[in-house]
């Protein structure tokens, strides 16, 4: 994989000139120490964890998806079929250095439960959701007058399996309500490029068009 | 009864399976007194037998083996004309060149459990102290007894670890007891369709089984050899029962519905007048040609016996913890017998014991026997978690 050099704003996240992976994916994946244990939650057909295992970390898998499932034992990945909402409960404490879960937040049924599992099992988590905030998606509700609908969210408001949508801003508002530690957040966007770290948090939260944090567990807790 | 008669004329003569069962067509392993099997009843069975198939070569470091453990009703004949049907090997589906357990690569073993009825010791068996066949003298064995014999079979093969165990509902006991009791010697496992424990119904209908077997007067409590006859009516209705539970109401309806056998109208008889009846009357027949009534008793109880939580105080993750082995459990969204939620506490306790585990449940109408019928997906995540496990072993592509 010929990734580029060159030192970009926010940490060293390169693009993947190959279009192997995405890049919200290569972005979790510098997050992230080789050797590492990693829990990816939520792992869909096992593209992140491919590229975690390749990074020679050790990589686990929960999915919803039989078929997600199906994908990534067939290519060796280490994946159990389960629902975060549920399933999470289950994990021992510290059982993980990073858990991650990534484009899936608005999928489940407590958002705030599910975030307080992350931060149990694993020592950090690493959370990546699509920002409802986006500037796109303000214009299709306010001019459109309909649901939006992007390229990462696909699906009609009445057969998306999406039920919370929120914004960069709620998003931070809920990790300060729950003690959460922000280690370091990157907004991505439209075309996958990182919004530059020195803009403040209203650009993030209209030009952001997914938001990655990396969160570990408040001290106050 | 008389309906019931039909079912009970053999063509393979009981001669022929206690024949096989001394002296099978297969490769045996004898141990002497001096080796004895410690069963967990307490009895050391000295000297004992195994019969064990294998196809492909070992390589040069011993790294490729892969050991298939064989549910209740089958045997080492994985795929190879069964010596006593004729028919085609249980799992050659799965088993030859370029299947999932590809034997252009890896090295396949598969053993008659002990306490089976070929060729492996078990109630069928000639009974060195007395030089008639076992039948109830034999102790009672367990599903740890079989493991124990088969580490002892691998010990003297030369195998150290196994690549893979591999095996669906009784056999998937077997690899579950694999990864418990050698987890040194086992780098990765895969059970189908199975549990940790027998389930209360379950054993109920093992029982029921049990007792149709006890109940037919050919029986004459387990020394059936010594008159020359088997309780093959007894045994038939076991296995009707059983075959039941291997299938669902669906993959029931699908094949037979509710026609008619041969006839348009009812007979208004107890005659098989639907298709199912003639076909569990087929299934119960050609079993109790192969089968020994005495071993089904045995290997039901070793079933009903098994729960590996109680050997580490009840809690399933003891059972798993620290281990290396890597998993691959696979559950049937049909299979009553073994649903998909033992499946999961499996999965659980292997992740609380922070296994490396993968766990699919594989969508099929078609119950409990998928694991033995031409299901695609489970062809597929056999295949692709074997090569993985072969990969992360280090073993060449060429199997050496």
């Amino acid at each position: 994989m010929a990734l580029q050099e060159q030192s970009l704003p926010l940490g060293g996240v390169a693009p993947d000139r190959t279009g192997k992976y995405r890049t919200d994916h290569l972005l979790v994946a510098e997050m992230i120490a080789a050797g590492s244990k990693v829990l990816d939650v939520g792992c869909g057909d096992g593209e992140l964890l491919q590229l975690l295992e390749s990074r020679g970390i050790d990589g686990r898998g929960i999915e919803l998806s039989r078929e997600g499932v199906n994908r990534c034992v067939a290519r060796g990945l280490a994946v159990v079929q389960g629902d975060a909402d549920t399933d999470l409960v289950n994990y021992p404490d510290d059982a993980f250095d990073y858990v991650i879960l990534s484009q899936t937040l608005q999928a489940t049924r407590q958002p705030k439960v599910v975030l307080e599992n992350l931060l149990r099992i694993g020592r950090r988590a690493i959370v990546s959701f699509p920002n409802f905030g986006f500037w796109k998606m303000r214009l299709q509700l306010l001019v459109g007058g309909h649901m939006p609908r992007t390229e990462h969210l696909p699906a009609t408001w009445y057969d998306t399996p999406n039920i919370h949508f929120c914004t960069i801003k709620d998003f931070v508002q809920l990790c300060d309500e729950i003690n959460v530690k922000m280690e370091r957040a990157v907004a991505l966007d439209l075309y996958g490029r990182p919004v530059p770290l020195n803009l403040p948090w209203w650009v993030w939260n209209m030009f952001g068009e997914q938001g990655v944090f990396l969160l570990s567990r408040g001290t106050g807790k | 009864m008389t309906n019931l008669q039909s079912v009970s004329s053999p063509s393979i003569h009981s001669e022929d399976r206690a024949h096989e069962a001394d002296h099978p067509t297969s490769t045996v392993a004898k141990f002497d007194v001096e080796q004895p099997l410690k069963l967990d009843c307490g009895i050391d069975l000295a000297p004992f037998q195994i019969a064990y198939q294998t196809y492909g070569e070992l390589n040069a470091d011993r790294s490729n083996a892969i050991l298939i453990c064989h549910a209740l009703t089958l045997d080492q004949h994985v795929a190879n004309v069964h010596p006593l049907t004729g028919k085609a090997g249980w799992w050659e589906i799965m088993v030859g060149p370029g299947r999932p357990l590809d034997t252009d690569k890896y090295f396949i073993i598969c053993s008659n459990v002990i306490g089976g009825c070929m060729g492996s010791t078990g109630p069928a068996s000639t009974n060195p102290a007395t030089g008639k066949a076992w039948g109830l003298d034999f102790p009672i064995i367990t599903i740890p007894d079989m493991v124990r014999a088969q580490a002892m079979l691998l010990d003297r093969l030369g195998i150290e670890t196994l690549l893979c165990v591999i095996g669906g509902s009784m056999g998937g006991m077997q690899v579950l007891q694999w990864t418990a009791a050698y987890p040194e010697r086992v780098f990765s496992a895969l059970p189908v369709a199975c549990s940790t424990r027998h389930s209360a119904q379950n054993i109920a209908f093992h029982e029921l089984g049990r007792q149709a077997v006890m109940a037919d007067p050919d029986w004459h409590h387990g020394r059936y050899f010594e008159r020359n006859t088997h309780p093959h009516r007894g045994l038939a209705v076991a296995r009707m029962a059983g075959h039941i539970t291997y299938l669902s109401d669906a993959a029931l309806h699908r094949k037979f519905g509710r026609r008619m056998q041969d006839r348009e109208l009812p007979t208004f008889s107890f005659d098989a007048d639907f298709q199912v009846e003639s076909y569990l009357r087929y299934q119960g027949s050609s079993f109790v040609e192969r089968f020994d009534a005495n071993s089904y008793l045995y290997l039901t109880r070793a079933m009903d016996y098994f729960d590996i939580a109680a050997d580490h105080n009840g809690v399933l993750a003891q059972a798993f913890r620290g281990i290396k082995t890597r998993f691959c459990v696979v559950s049937f969204t049909s299979d009553w017998l073994f649903p998909t939620s033992e499946s999961r506490a499996l999965v659980h306790a292997l992740n609380a014991s922070s296994a490396r585990v993968s766990f699919a449940e594989i969508e099929t109408d078609r119950g409990h026997d998928a694991f033995l019928l031409d299901v695609p997906e489970f062809f597929d995540i056999s295949r692709a978690f074997l090569e993985s496990a072969g990969k992360a072993r280090g073993l060449d592509g060429t199997g050496g």
